[in-house]
């Protein structure tokens, strides 16, 4: 355990504690995780810590939320909490394989093994980078370290533990996988996660991850997951986000895929202080389909950062992203998504949409929706809205007798639908559109039947 | 197929016609960059000592500043030390008549199939030509000074207007907005000045050419156009530059002040030498343009038609302070063997009920790379703020490439703004469309490229239309017949 001091800038004090605790950092980690530190943490040191002078942060500044003094768990510390007693899984008809992670860290309590089909390896980075290496070696950092994001080198330099789930070739796992991200300490929390994925050819799986403050006191989650989708192979990841208005997170996923593989992933933000969601995916064989959407909801001074990069480096894939964002009080949005089309990625098709609804005039949304094209054989097209909600529709519901609050609230909630209908798995579909409809009446801001007020 | 792949081929092949030297006697100073050479510009001119103030300014801030890299293009550094800050014609005497004009002169817009005596016949234009910086002719200068207009080049505006060019130089465009503004606003050499006074209709379209002619000149002109109250004007500007095999810099400047009701219709037919197939010469073309809407009901709108220059950089922009003002950007962009385009608009809403358009065309071709930037930025005063953004790609050929950059910041909940862009090809269902009908190939791809632009085209004055259509047809179409 370390308390950062104050004073000398931010990201120096991150690399000084890297420094002062590289041993900390490598004991029991694996040498797959342990050789991968120094090179990050030295482009850390170089690039710092991004603001809206470096362009992918044009409009999400992250100085201010690293200014703040964390705490870091560098080893495991152990007998937090009692899970049942705090959280209650706000999917309750969902029947699920469920594993928590704590603070980034996997808990051991989890038997997450008991069910699942043969072959199939869920558990602890920590652990299985440890007992079978050989199952990561060519997966590990593969990504990641070719993102010139220094907040993912961060990550990679810290990186201990997170989740591993690694599916053989051609196996099906029906229910979905639940994973459960709590945040828990009393004195402001930085908290690091590292996550991989390994979907061999053919195989399919449904991942939802859900990820909860039970905090009040400051919070900064710094996560990156690789996905690497074999042949065929079909993945759908689902992010629930809710944390409380001190929080900052910053979630990097990573999706490179084979040919004929099929990716569908969702973000779906209720609540949060400032959330940065970077997502990138990789089409490295040809006929591949992502299907990519967002949503969020945010008020007070909360801040959503939305940013995407597809490559389509192969031909004849498909894209196609939806976002959409409501906005109140005095919360921010950003938008920026990027089709890159390489030159011989002939018959491409490529999607991206992104709409905004704003509910005040003190919100703001900011979107830079991008196109580079450099094959010509491609169907792209981009579009993004901002405006309010329909008069005439408003008009037409309200000369049925409905009151201008139900009817806007119904119009928002159809607004939000184009996204929630796209979730393949059903009671989490109404599960959310639940969740959603008690977000916009303000009922909720924090999660159904949790019984930690975290919201506040 | 074969047909369109041997059109193509001809297509991306084209040489430029446009390229011959005119044989005049120049008055050049020596080459480089240096507070003397600004103060040598300025005396040469006979400038006021507000002028030499303005330029010294921006010469010290642009010392301080990088030239920008945020672009989609790759720029081979430029060594401003190379460049020539200062050519006029060298007996720069003042016509009375078209007669008296160098009769290579007016060959040399005959070649490019816009002779002066023939427009001004054709349509009662006046054009004030600039040739390599210095205004050689001024036209119709009568008919205009009897309503009141002001029509001239910059530095007869410095010497018989100097009160207003000083109120309002820097308005829109301050001289260290950017690196390549603050270059032009410390050597520019000549320009056209325009005041259009309260209530009066300019009762016919101003036009101007600008041409570079001696080798490794820097053309470095600025335009200056103030419409005051329920003013109107239609402002034509094009450019051609002969062939060239060193690269020549190109930075000019264009502020637009509209008052309130008055509306400034600006277009440009841009048509600089774009380098040979192999990339080799060609016009960098790094424009500053920005209108000012600031009274209320203003309008200024921007039509543009880019063929040439090997790497173009402009952004025509829009800031609408006024209430309920316009601003509209028409764009077509052409983009042939290496040459680089990153081109697009700022509309900045301030003033409440503002609206602005914006359609862009993109047309690729060869191994050029054509981008789209833009930004709409709604202020959080601007209420009921409208706009609407289209961005069209065209690819021909595999090795081009199509890029969009749109940026959109809305900071109100009751405006709407909307985007679209699409990228494509030709469609071979259009082709074959076509084909079944009897027309061919080339035809069909003529008919298809001038029915995607013709959109824009259509915003063109009508003289201006026709050679619009006559440069996408030399660029594009030339071989097709």
């Amino acid at each position: 355990m370390s308390i950062i001091s104050e004073k000398i800038s931010q990201a120096n004090r991150l690399v000084s504690l890297f420094e002062q605790s590289r041993e900390t950092l490598n004991q029991g980690s694996s040498q797959i995780l342990n050789r991968m530190r120094d090179v990050s943490i030295k482009r850390f040191a170089q690039a710092g810590i991004p603001d809206f002078k470096n362009e992918d942060y044009k409009y999400t500044n992250l100085k201010p939320s690293f200014e703040k003094t964390y705490h870091q768990e560098l080893v495991r510390e152990s007998g937090l909490i009692n899970l049942n007693e705090v959280f209650k899984c706000n999917v309750p008809q969902l029947d699920t394989h469920l594993v928590f992670l704590v603070n980034g860290w996997f808990y051991s309590g989890n038997k997450p093994g008991a069910n699942l089909p043969e072959g199939v390896v869920l558990g602890s980075l920590e652990q299985i980078a440890n007992e079978r290496p050989e199952l990561l070696e060519n997966y590990l950092n593969r990504q990641a370290a070719l993102s010139n994001d220094s907040i993912v080198a961060l990550n990679t330099a810290f990186a201990k533990d997170g989740f591993f789930m690694y599916i053989p070739k051609g196996v099906v796992i029906e229910k979905p996988v639940q994973i459960i991200n709590l945040l828990s300490s009393d004195d402001n929390l930085m908290a690091t996660q590292r996550n991989l994925v390994i979907a061999e050819p053919g195989s399919q799986v449904k991942i939802l991850v859900c990820d909860h403050t039970l905090t009040s006191s400051a919070v900064l989650f710094n996560t990156v997951s690789e996905v690497f989708i074999g042949e065929g192979a079909m993945v759908d990841v689902y992010t629930i986000q809710n944390y409380h208005n001190q929080s900052t997170t910053i979630n990097s996923a990573f999706y490179k895929q084979q040919r004929n593989s099929t990716l569908l992933t969702g973000a779906i933000s209720l609540h949060g202080g400032l959330i940065r969601n970077n997502l990138k995916v990789t089409f490295s064989g040809d006929h591949c389909e992502a299907s990519i959407y967002g949503l969020s909801f945010t008020d007070k001074k909360q801040h959503v950062d939305n940013f995407t990069m597809i490559e389509h480096a192969s031909p004849n894939c498909l894209s196609n992203q939806i976002y959409k964002n409501v906005l109140d009080d005095e919360s921010t949005g950003a938008f920026a998504g990027r089709i890159h089309v390489a030159r011989d990625a002939q018959q491409t098709n490529a999607f991206q949409r992104n709409n905004n609804i704003l509910l005040s005039d003190k919100a703001r949304m900011q979107t830079k929706p991008q196109l580079i094209i450099d094959a010509d054989d491609v169907k792209c097209s981009h579009g993004a809205t901002v405006g309010q909600i329909n008069e005439e529709a408003l008009f037409f519901l309200r000369a049925r007798g409905i009151g201008e609050k139900d009817a806007r609230l119904m119009l928002m909630n159809a607004f939000a639908h184009e996204v929630i209908q796209k979730i393949t798995i059903e009671p989490l579909r109404d599960q959310i559109d639940e969740l959603i409809e008690k977000r916009l009446k303000g009922e909720i801001s924090h999660c159904h039947d949790c019984n930690y007020q975290c919201g506040s | 197929m074969e047909d369109q792949d041997k059109l193509l081929n001809d297509i991306t092949t084209q040489e430029y016609q446009y390229g011959f030297v005119t044989d005049i006697e120049t008055d050049v100073i020596p080459k480089g960059l240096s507070e003397d050479v600004v103060r040598l510009i300025s005396f040469k001119k006979k400038e006021p000592e507000f002028m030499l103030e303005f330029r010294l300014k921006a010469y010290r801030e642009w010392l301080k500043m990088k030239s920008p890299e945020w672009a989609h293009l790759r720029i081979p550094p430029i060594d401003f030390q190379e460049t020539i800050y200062y050519a006029a014609p060298k007996t720069s005497p003042k016509y009375q008549s078209l007669d008296e004009v160098d009769p290579d002169l007016l060959e040399t817009f005959k070649k490019l199939g816009i002779p002066v005596e023939e427009q001004k016949h054709l349509a009662g234009v006046a054009v004030d030509v600039v040739m390599d910086s210095v205004s050689v002719t001024t036209t119709f200068k009568k008919v205009l000074a009897e309503k009141g207009i002001i029509f001239c080049s910059f530095s007869e505006a410095l010497i018989e207007h100097p009160e207003l060019v000083r109120k309002y130089i820097g308005m829109s465009v301050p001289p260290t907005d950017n690196f390549f503004a603050a270059l032009n606003s410390a050597v520019f050499s000549d320009g056209s000045f325009c005041y259009i006074p309260k209530g009066v209709r300019c009762p016919m379209e101003l036009s101007t050419y600008f041409r570079i002619n001696t080798a490794g000149t820097g053309q470095f002109e600025r335009t200056l156009i103030v419409a005051e109250d329920d003013s109107y004007v239609s402002y034509l500007e094009g450019c051609t530059a002969p062939m060239r095999d060193e690269n020549q810099l190109h930075a000019a400047v264009v502020e637009i002040i509209a008052m309130d009701r008055a509306e400034v219709k600006y277009s440009t037919v841009q048509n600089w030498y774009p380098g040979d197939k192999n990339g080799v010469g060609g016009i960098y073309n790094f424009v500053t343009k920005r209108g000012i809407c600031r009274g209320e009901s203003s309008k200024i709108s921007w039509t543009q038609v880019e063929t040439g220059s090997a790497i173009t950089w402009k952004y025509p922009s829009c800031v609408l302070i006024g209430d309920n003002s316009v601003g509209e950007f028409n764009s077509v962009a052409l983009t042939n063997h290496h040459q680089q385009a990153d081109t697009g608009t700022k509309m900045i809403h301030i003033g409440k009920n503002t609206k602005s358009t914006i359609v862009s065309k993109g047309i690729s071709a060869g191994k050029s790379d054509n981008a789209y930037r833009g930004l709409v930025k709604v202020m959080p005063g601007a209420t009921n703020a409208r706009n609407y953004s289209q961005c069209d790609s065209l690819l021909l050929g595999s090795t081009c490439g199509a890029h969009t950059f749109p940026y959109i910041e809305v900071g109100n909940k009751s405006s709407i703004v909307e985007h679209e862009a699409t990228t494509s090809k030709i469609g071979e269902d259009q082709i074959f469309y076509c084909n079944q009908r009897g027309i061919s190939t080339e035809d069909a791809i003529g008919m298809i490229v001038n029915g995607y632009a013709r959109e824009v085209l259509n915003k063109l004055p009508m003289e201006f239309a026709v050679e619009a259509q006559k440069l996408l047809a030399i660029s594009l179409e030339g071989s097709v017949g």
